[in-house]
């Protein structure tokens, strides 16, 4: 049991630590829990038996699930293979099509330096044992690549674009329906990881010329171990299996499905088709009232990527002169994660922070905060609170604040390395 | 990362937070790490004509560890002689407040300001000297 305490706050009883690290993983919706409970007992049936009734109910299951997980999407049920998760989704999309092209003398892929470090370990997979090359687009400094860049890379070797829907750091969403052109018009494949964009932003795969897509069951309120690939029928895209035995999935991912996990995610997907749209706009405000107050009440707290073209359940901020790794210590009563990597053993700031360009400084100061389906106005408050008197706190002690007061550019220093 | 109980009661109420003028002749200045590594400490010592550290003071930016190594290093320094304070080691420092094998350069870093601030006593005393001894 998560061990969580409760505290008064404005004469609401609360629960503490709050949750704010949405990005993550998100806490199951309870709906989801109730559709998965049969499977996990009297409907114990393996899906892909086909002799008794057993098979055929949870056959059944599954097959509504998928019809939902297209739904959200746009896509035909046909169309969905059920992977582990969004990894094995990229791993099977990127692998699985350059490895299928390759003898048709496509050896080239795209994708951007901000990805999800499973798309950029793929690729430098392909690249070192494969002998494929890619390339790694910059990004500008809201975050987003340019389009320019992206027709610029494209050769006629070229077989697949990879590039993420909604970032998981700073939450920017890539303009895909312009990407999805540009591959079309060049008959490329695009595949985007949608594991932070499925389910919070509209996604259509035939509006944006989307051939494959990449779904996570736990970042939609939905069960961990469980993902989705969208994978195009018209036109076809091939892909060779990661996996290979009893040719489930259309032979692109055998094995024996879970039921339970499969009617979660077919839930989840479900109940963000139905509750986007006012889930957004609830989010969308809990979002600006959080980031008007830190701003009134803060000076230089600075919002990374793109404030117009993101999903707001995501926001990175860095707070000038405060440390962020001291900063989550200081706000221990919210769960969130650091924008760089302090919590890791690598003490590097973050690899998609400093590809925006944004100093080294700052990006040790970089917290993220998400914002979701459960978010109350307040638990907002009290984030907001427990934020502004840390940061005041750290300031108050921080050497560099004190020359920024006292005019002192912190450039003109010469720092030792150490 | 799971941190002992001595390091989060430093970090939580850091001792001696603040600063010296640093012109004043008795002041000595110790200014190290650098922001884009993610610590930055000023570490600041009073020593009374007896060269003793009468008082110490510190700003740090850096994670929780640099904190408390900060708040640690200037309550032991007090009441020492230059010698005396010159001899703490970072892994004195380390553990006292069990510091995590990834924090350990936090408490080198906390020698590093001690041994700065001494040392710019030292100049600084030595310049003064000087100038006495030309008048």
């Amino acid at each position: 049991m998560n061990e969580q305490s409760h505290v008064e706050f404005k004469g609401e009883n609360m629960k503490t630590p709050i949750y704010m690290d949405y990005q993550a993983t998100t806490p199951m919706d309870p709906r989801v829990v109730e559709v998965m409970m049969p499977y996990f007992g009297a409907k114990y049936g393996n899906p892909h038996s086909r002799s008794h009734s057993f098979g055929w109910e949870a056959e059944e299951a599954v097959e509504a699930a998928r019809a939902q997980v297209a739904s959200l999407i746009g896509a035909s049920p046909k169309e969905i293979i059920f992977t582990s998760g969004a990894t094995e989704s990229n791993n099977l999309a990127l692998k699985g099509a350059a490895m299928f092209y390759r003898d048709k003398g496509k050896d080239h892929i795209i994708t951007s330096v901000t990805e999800h470090k499973c798309v950029l370990d793929t690729c430098r997979h392909l690249e070192q044992e494969e002998g494929f090359k890619v390339t790694y687009l910059p990004v500008q400094e809201n975050g987003l690549i340019s389009l320019d860049a992206l027709k610029d890379a494209i050769t006629d070797r070229t077989v697949l674009v990879s590039i993420m829907a909604v970032h998981n750091e700073i939450g920017v969403i890539q303009p895909l329906a312009e990407i999805g052109r540009i591959c079309r018009e060049n008959k490329i494949f695009f595949h985007t990881d949608a594991a932070q964009g499925a389910g919070k932003i509209p996604l259509d795969v035939n509006e944006m010329n989307i051939d494959l897509m990449s779904i996570s069951g736990h970042k939609i309120y939905g069960p961990m171990g469980i993902g989705a690939l969208f994978v195009r029928r018209k036109p076809r895209v091939r892909l060779r299996p990661l996996i290979n035995g009893g040719g489930q999935e259309r032979g692109m991912r055998s094995g024996t499905l879970s039921p339970p996990l499969c009617v979660g995610l077919g839930e989840a997907c479900a109940i963000a088709e139905a509750e986007m749209a006012s889930d957004n706009e609830r989010i969308r405000l809990l979002a600006k009232r959080f980031h008007t107050a830190i701003n009134d009440r803060l000076p230089e707290v600075i919002l990374n990527g793109d404030d117009e073209h993101r999903f707001w359940g995501n926001i990175n901020l860095s707070f000038a002169y405060v440390e962020g790794e001291s900063l989550m210590m200081g706000i221990r009563d919210l769960a969130v994660s650091s924008g760089s990597a302090c919590t890791s053993a690598s003490l590097e700031p973050s690899y998609v922070l400093r590809s925006l360009g944004v100093e080294e400084e700052m990006a040790h100061t970089s917290i993220r905060f998400g914002i979701g389906r459960f978010t109350t106005e307040a638990e907002i408050d009290y984030a907001v609170e427990h934020i502004v008197k840390a940061v005041e706190k750290l300031r108050a002690m921080s050497p560099l604040w004190e020359m920024a007061q006292e005019g002192i550019d912190i450039k003109s220093i010469e720092w030792a390395d150490h | 990362m799971a941190y002992s109980d001595k390091l989060i009661e430093h970090y939580e109420n850091p001792l001696n937070i603040g600063s010296f003028e640093k012109d004043d002749d008795g002041v000595g200045t110790g200014l190290v790490g650098a922001p884009a590594c993610g610590d930055v400490m000023k570490l600041q010592i009073k020593v009374n004509p007896e060269g003793i550290i009468e008082d110490a003071k510190f700003k740090t930016f850096g994670c929780g560890s640099a904190i408390a190594s900060s708040s640690l290093v200037t309550e032991w320094v007090k009441g020492k002689s230059l010698d005396e304070a010159g001899e703490i080691k970072n892994t004195d420092i380390a553990e006292e407040l069990a510091l995590p094998p990834v924090k350990i350069h936090c408490s080198v870093l906390a020698e590093d300001a001690i041994k700065a601030a001494i040392s710019d006593y030292k100049e600084k005393s030595a310049a003064i000297a000087k100038g006495e001894a030309a008048e």
